[in-house]
């Protein structure tokens, strides 16, 4: 029992849930703690899955992408990523993460895996062919003669 | 580009960082819906502690003996309940939790401040002065909020409870004949109603994932229940107060309160744990034992350093 009447576990919880739960609980409580106290910042996919007493059970969080509107007429832009049990957690850890100073009026959370991305490596063959092609842009071209509204 | 903009959008701006204070901090400035401007603000919708102490410093408002005594009430309900939720920072199960639960207790801890600052108007005293140097029989909190925060499910579970009383409350105060509690309470009841969506999800999956998290907010609800009437006991003060217009009875509170949690209840497969009331008395200075403690922790900085600022 912890001193000073705030513990973590309060001395009426905790011996009546121990007498309660199977044995595994207190393994498990034990594991999480561990995996509690190692947690880099941000790092829950590092969480050991297979801890025992906890392998069963213990499915770590899945990731999910975030994307916020800022106002009416603008679009959703990419803010970040959490951790989220299901879809409808993931929109309130959204909420409290990324809208906290009034940035958003509306998010949108996917499921990280669902995104499919560009290879970092094929980059020269993606992005480097507009290069030298001004005549994609514009200003390239000269205002002809008499047109007006230009 | 350049003319439009000037006059509206630039002092449309300066209008809103008034209301909400450090606005533009947010990066990219840009106007938002969510904002307040003072052109459609409803009543107390973006007040602060700050907008109180201004009002009463030029005597514009000053409760009377039962209204403040009954503000007394409401914050340190919160202010306890604050206190509570701050020692699950760094400590929740994720991270992503961890911010869940500092942002209610934030939100509590403001509508304190507000609520305290209002009350403390009647002595001459300030928010601080209420929260940091009375002693425990001073203080005016159901027992609820203090009890301990147990495991996440113990918390969730309390969280439950507060945050429906906390909605129900609040959305009958905001038609109070006192202003600045119908103030208070128009910018407290969209935060409580967060608070009671984040716990209802909370208790639908700890109730329906692994057995371990069902017997845990099953345990956590027979801790936490015996402490729900006293929630909703009337006494002289709620009576004169009620008549007045002031607040509600709390018992009429109830009915609204068991259908609301009735029906996560239900939709978690959870009983409402059938355990004895605990005698309250939070309202009169009776606390339990935890409450020595909880105030030794918040109380020790400014009782040991009297006035010091950061």
């Amino acid at each position: 029992m912890a001193p000073h009447g705030n513990p973590e576990e309060p001395a009426s919880a905790a011996g009546e849930i121990k007498r309660e739960a199977p044995k595994v609980a207190a393994t498990n409580a034990e594991s999480t703690t561990t995996a509690h106290a190692a947690r880099p910042a941000g790092t829950h996919a590092a969480r050991p899955a297979g801890t025992p007493g906890g392998a069963k059970e213990e499915h770590p969080w899945s990731l999910w992408e975030v994307f916020v509107r800022s106002s009416r007429g603008l679009s959703h832009v990419h803010a970040g990523s959490l951790h989220a049990p299901d879809a409808a957690m993931a929109l309130r850890n959204a909420r409290d993460l990324y809208t906290r100073r009034n940035e958003g009026v509306s998010i949108w959370v996917v499921p990280a895996e669902a995104i499919s991305s560009s290879d970092p490596d094929a980059k020269g063959a993606f992005f480097e062919s507009p290069q030298g092609k001004d005549y994609r842009h514009a200003t390239y071209y000269t205002k002809s003669e008499g047109v007006k509204h230009l | 580009m350049t003319t439009k903009d000037t006059d509206f959008a630039i002092e449309g701006h300066g209008d809103i960082s008034v209301g909400v204070h450090g606005a533009g901090a947010s990066g990219d400035g840009s106007a938002s819906a969510t904002r307040i401007t003072p052109g459609n603000a409803l009543p107390g919708n973006a007040l602060r502690p700050e907008d109180i102490a201004l009002e009463i410093s030029r005597g514009q408002v000053k409760p009377d003996e039962d209204v403040a005594e009954f503000a007394l009430r409401l914050g340190d309900d919160g202010l306890i309940l604050a206190q509570r939720l701050g020692h699950w920072i760094s400590r929740a199960p994720e991270l992503e939790e961890d911010i869940a639960l500092g942002n209610i207790a934030l939100d509590q801890l403001g509508h304190a401040r507000s609520f305290l600052t209002y009350a403390g108007a009647a002595w001459g005293k300030s928010e601080d002065d209420l929260a940091y140097f009375r002693r425990e029989h001073e203080f005016r909190s159901a027992h609820l909020f203090e009890q301990p925060n147990g495991d996440f499910a113990v918390t969730i579970a309390r969280q439950f409870i507060v945050s429906f009383y906390q909605y129900g409350l609040y959305s009958r105060l905001m038609e109070s004949t006192d202003a600045t509690i119908a103030a208070i309470s128009a910018k407290a009841v969209k935060e409580v109603d967060y608070h009671r969506d984040h716990s209802a999800q909370w208790v639908l999956r700890l109730a329906g994932g692994t057995d371990e998290s069902r017997a845990r907010i099953i345990q956590g609800f027979k801790l936490v229940w015996p402490y729900v009437d006293e929630l909703f006991e009337d006494d002289e003060l709620t009576t004169r107060l009620s008549e007045a217009g002031v607040t509600v009875q709390p018992s009429s509170l109830r009915a609204e309160f068991d259908r609301l949690t009735g029906q996560i209840m239900t939709e978690a497969e959870l009983d409402i744990p059938a355990v004895p009331q605990a005698p309250g008395g939070g309202r009169r200075g009776k606390h339990s034992e935890f409450m020595g403690y909880i105030l030794a922790e918040m109380q020790v900085l400014a009782r040991e350093h009297p006035g010091a600022s950061w």
